[in-house]
């Protein structure tokens, strides 16, 4: 059997314990293996990404044992399109962020340890099939995390952490209640119940679910109460408005090159557990509440457009750029799952939304964290002032950093020919036939972004130059090697995304027919 | 062989009796090597008789006759759920002497109360003679009374006290409760008895089961720390020296539940149906409210005492769904909580208390420990971590299993605990926090700057390696233990609590 996933999600968390069992003084040391690890992690996702079949739909790379048999819980890791986007995602953030934090000071061993636990919490998530150990991950990912905001955050960095770690298990606690009551309602005498992902996306196809779980608890509602706990649990991760208030805290009291893991792949756990999870095990329920859902996805995008472009903050104002764009996301998914009746084709339009998901995921995650990684380098040269009323007119004193940036701003703002722009096109693509008054309220979050991004343009870096900057430095050549990648890729997938969607168009359509019934 | 784990303490307490007076050194490393020996004696016996017996059969160890005219024997026996917290008491008793390293102050007599109160928990758990039991029982308060009186700290005597009467009062319950049940059985059985085996084959009246259950279970459960009996434990916690609040949240809290398990609810298996809602009652309001109490406390090592308030009332829980895999998860708890608990008073009471001679939040926020002792503030996030129930650890898989079995039973008191799950990690995000990671500048003039604290020496770092890699074990390979527990939960013994109840 192949054990590519076990070793990839191995390879950062054993780095992450030979880094933290160095000394405090080691810190060359503590970055060049931290930096080693990710890059062997990336060249392993690059591996991966070359021997998988895009054609077929089906999860690769696949390794199942038993391992706690009286509790049913198998050891059961595979990728699919989506795990594969995900994957390569955390391999490509995680060295750029490592390099963006080269000069930390204190504890540099503890803080490297922690960017590699994090990742291997991650990747543990992206292929983890089995309700038991992706939990293990998920919560995993969770810790070093607090820890990197609490230790090496902003001034309010202890409120920060604290309300976001409480927000999650709070959503973390509803999981796990609703999949306790899974598995038992899965129970048999002969066998244990069931935490199979796949196993139980497949009784949910057949609604031996529902069956089961109205015999198990004699309530006929209860799926829907355990759609909802297991909603609350990822609907604070995307986060979902009104679930959303830990996150701006969060983001913004983070060092920037930990937001750039966080908005870049962190955020990517609740849409993955969406689309891995809620969506094919609870279709009916969806279905049940999906106007609700729709209104709620509506309230993330323009609720937040609104929100951002109220902030003086820079990273406040791109945390909650950032949840308006997974706004998007949890729009198309719910209207892929809508019964879409008197639609032509529905599913090539449900198709067509959720390989816009998948592929705003991604670039998504790539433009945040590029822009988070511009904040960094900004923050770096002005003493930490981000607020959009300390600068103007910076486009004079340093043009490359203007540039470059105000690329990344064109790619979140979804300028064609940018990434940004192809998943949000077949996000709305695929959602106008399905749900059409949703899409037209969407675009108000669409309008709203556009004109907060040229407002933070306009404020940064146009206008009267403000004098306290006349000396700053724009980008030296090392930090120019830092960025270029991002942005290539930027322009690469905005002109190609074929490259990407190669390999989750099979998986897409495979999701599509789960939800078909 | 499990015998000797009671012989083996005993002849340690004799052993350090003899020692002279003023060899700190001797004391400690016989106490060790007791302890060691009586671990490993519990781990070689409890593998041996998994190797060799069905885990669900009692097997005997020995049986002799002892006061005939009562029915008493001298029996000790163990099946599955025995072996789990022998092993606890074994790894307990190892890690408590390596944490209590630094006691000087008469170290020699400390030690020989320490090991009686070992020896006597070892018993309990391996009695099947209720006499035999109800002695072992009543032998552990002496050593704690002592324990917390003579080495403890902050209001000892009245912590002491507290502890001593409360188990007192428990233990009296239950020998009512006992007379009664001997007298009634005898007249079924046409002769005296005092056999746990031979009793839980006969069913007892379901009108006296009624109101003679709640006696029995309420005096075990008093030490078990259910609300609201559990005054004793927060008090008794924090007066206690590291060792002593070790064992006691570690291993005595165990005996009260281990005795409302294989006493009460086995006896009495009417009664526990009649009372099921009660107890699950009770369990739920200790788990929220031992949380809750913990989140505001000041002192550090009142919120570890109200958090295993807390935990207890997943034992409780566990115990009430009256079905397999609630039960399962009870005993997995009580191994989980023993170990992780174990840890956390180590880590407050010896790394943090020991050094810092404070353990109010208010002063320990401006000392910075996290970074003068950082092996204290990682070993304490670990341990907070396993606490708080995340997966990976032994938490998880007990609470894990709690809640499936309160799912079954009483839905409402699976969400409740799920609050309660949040609570727990609001009070050790908080003491985490305020204890090792504040964000407040240090005092300009403190103490430490002068007295830098001593670094974390040798035992601590091996007794802190030992439970943290218990639980990983458990929390990782959970098969462990649950091939023990497992088979016991299907025997004659436990056939008539669980078939009958809501399963």
């Amino acid at each position: 059997m192949n054990h590519s996933l076990t070793i990839l999600t191995l390879v950062p968390f054993f780095g992450g314990l030979v880094v933290a069992g160095l000394g405090a003084n080691q810190k060359n040391l503590a970055r060049g293996l931290a930096l080693f690890s990710s890059l062997i992690t990336l060249a392993g996702a690059v591996c991966l990404w070359a021997n998988f079949k895009g054609a077929s739909g089906e999860l690769q790379f696949v390794e199942k044992f038993d391992w706690v048999p009286s509790l049913g819980v198998q050891y059961y890791l595979g990728i699919d399109g989506l795990g594969l986007l995900m994957v390569m995602l955390t391999a490509i953030v995680t060295p750029l962020s490592i390099l963006v934090s080269w000069s930390i000071k204190d504890r540099a061993n503890v803080y490297f340890a922690l960017v590699l636990w994090l990742q291997a919490g991650l990747f543990g998530t992206f292929t983890a099939l089995n309700f038991f150990h992706w939990f293990m991950f998920w919560e995993l990912g969770l810790i070093p995390a607090f820890f990197l905001v609490k230790l090496w955050g902003g001034a309010n960095r202890g409120p920060a952490a604290t309300q976001f770690f409480i927000y999650t298990m709070v959503g973390s606690v509803a999981l796990l209640l609703s999949f306790l009551a899974i598995w038992l309602a899965t129970k048999t005498p002969a066998s244990p119940g069931s935490f199979d992902f796949i196993q139980l996306a497949a009784m949910a196809k057949s609604g031996e679910l529902a069956t089961k779980l109205h015999a198990a608890f004699g309530w006929q509602q209860m799926g829907l109460l355990i759609f909802l706990g297991v909603f609350l649990g990822f609907a604070v991760k995307v986060p979902v408005v009104p679930f959303h208030t830990w996150l701006p805290n969060a983001y913004s009291e983070a060092p920037s090159a930990v937001t750039m893991m966080l908005t870049g792949v962190m955020s990517k756990m609740g849409v993955y557990g969406f689309l891995r999870i809620l969506l094919p095990i609870f279709p009916e329920q969806i279905r049940l509440v999906l106007t609700p859902l729709l209104w709620l996805a509506l309230a993330t995008i323009v609720l937040s457009a609104f929100a951002a472009f109220a902030q003086r903050d820079l990273k406040r104002m791109l945390a909650y750029s950032s949840v308006n764009h997974l706004g998007y996301c949890l729009l198309a998914m719910f209207a892929a799952v809508g019964a879409a009746t008197g639609v032509n084709q529905p599913e090539i339009q449900k198709a067509a939304a959720l390989d816009g998901v998948l592929l705003q995921m991604f670039n998504h995650g790539l433009t945040a964290s590029a822009l988070f990684l511009f904040v960094a380098l900004i923050e770096k040269r002005s003493a930490g002032r981000r607020d959009l009323e300390d600068f103007g007119g910076l486009r004079k004193v340093v043009p490359v950093l203007t540039g470059l940036m105000g690329i990344a701003l064109f790619s979140s703002l979804g300028l064609p020919g940018l990434n940004g722009f192809v998943g949000e096109f077949l996000i709305f693509k695929g959602v106008f036939p399905l749900a059409p008054w949703a899409a037209v309220i969407a675009t108000i979050g669409l309008l709203v972004t556009a004109i907060f991004l040229l407002t933070l343009i306009q404020r940064v870096f146009c206008g009267p130059l403000n004098e306290r900057w006349l000396k700053l430095p724009d980008l030296t050549f090392s930090e120019r090697l830092l960025v270029i990648p991002s942005i290539a890729l930027m322009f690469v997938l905005g002109i190609w995304p074929q490259l990407v969607q190669g390999s989750i168009d099979a998986s897409v359509v495979k999701l599509v027919q789960q939800l078909t019934f | 062989m499990l015998a000797w784990t009671i012989y083996i303490s005993f002849i340690g307490v004799l052993v350090l009796m003899l020692l002279p007076r003023d060899n700190a050194r001797a004391a400690r490393i016989v106490a060790l090597f007791t302890a060691v020996l009586g671990c490993g004696v519990a781990f070689a016996g409890a593998i041996q008789q998994a190797q060799h017996t069905n885990l669900g059969d009692v097997t005997t160890i020995v049986k002799t006759s002892w006061i005939p005219a009562l029915g008493a024997s001298y029996y000790l026996a163990a099946d599955g759920i025995s072996l789990v917290l022998v092993v606890l008491t074994g790894l307990a008793a190892v890690t408590g002497i390596l944490f209590s390293w630094n006691i000087e102050k008469r170290t020699k007599e400390f030690f020989a109360f320490y090991l009686a109160l070992i020896g006597g928990v070892y018993g309990v758990f391996l009695s099947f003679d209720l006499l035999l039991l109800f002695m072992f029982y009543e032998l552990t308060i002496i050593p704690k009374y002592f324990l917390i009186a003579r080495w403890g700290s902050t209001r000892k005597e009245y912590g002491a006290m507290k502890l001593a009467l409360y188990s007192f009062v428990g233990s009296h319950l239950v020998l009512i409760g006992l007379i009664a049940a001997w007298v009634v059985a005898r007249t079924q059985l046409g002769h005296p008895s005092l056999d746990l085996m031979e009793l839980s084959k006969i069913s007892l009246p379901v009108g006296f089961q009624h109101w003679v259950f709640p006696l029995v279970f309420v005096g075990f459960a008093i030490l078990a720390g259910m609300w609201p009996f559990h005054t004793w434990a927060p008090t008794g916690h924090v007066a206690a020296p590291t060792a002593g609040s070790m064992l006691l949240a570690g291993v005595v809290m165990k005996l009260g539940a281990y005795g409302c398990l294989r006493v009460a609810m086995v006896l009495f298996p009417e009664g526990v149906r009649e009372w099921q809602w009660a107890i699950a009652t009770l369990a739920v309001i200790g788990i929220i409210y031992g949380a809750g109490v913990a989140l505001v406390q000041r002192d550090f090592k009142f919120v570890i005492g109200y958090s295993s308030v807390s935990h207890m009332g997943f034992v409780l829980l566990g115990l009430a769904t009256l079905n397999t895999i609630g039960l399962d998860g009870a005993v997995l708890q009580m191994f989980s909580h023993g170990i992780i608990a174990g840890l956390l008073f180590g880590v407050v009471g010896r790394m943090v208390y020991d050094r810092t001679h404070t353990r109010d939040f208010n002063d320990l926020e401006r000392m910075n420990v996290g970074k003068l002792i950082p092996f204290a503030g990682v070993t304490f996030v670990i341990a907070g971590v396993a606490s708080m129930g995340l997966p990976g650890f032994s938490g998880f898989v007990a609470e894990f299993q709690v809640l499936a079995g309160a799912w079954q039973v009483y839905p409402i008191t699976a969400i409740l605990s799920g609050l309660g799950i949040i609570i727990g990690v609001a009070y050790t995000l908080r003491a985490v926090q305020k204890a090792f990671y504040s964000d407040l500048p240090p005092l300009a003039h403190s103490d430490h700057d002068a007295h830098p604290m001593e670094p974390i020496t040798v035992p601590e770092r091996v007794g802190a390696v030992l439970l943290i890699a218990a639980s990983l074990a458990i929390g990782l390979f959970p098969g462990l233990l649950m091939n023990w527990i497992d088979p016991c939960l299907k025997s004659p013994m436990f056939a008539r609590l669980l078939n009958g109840g809501a399963q």
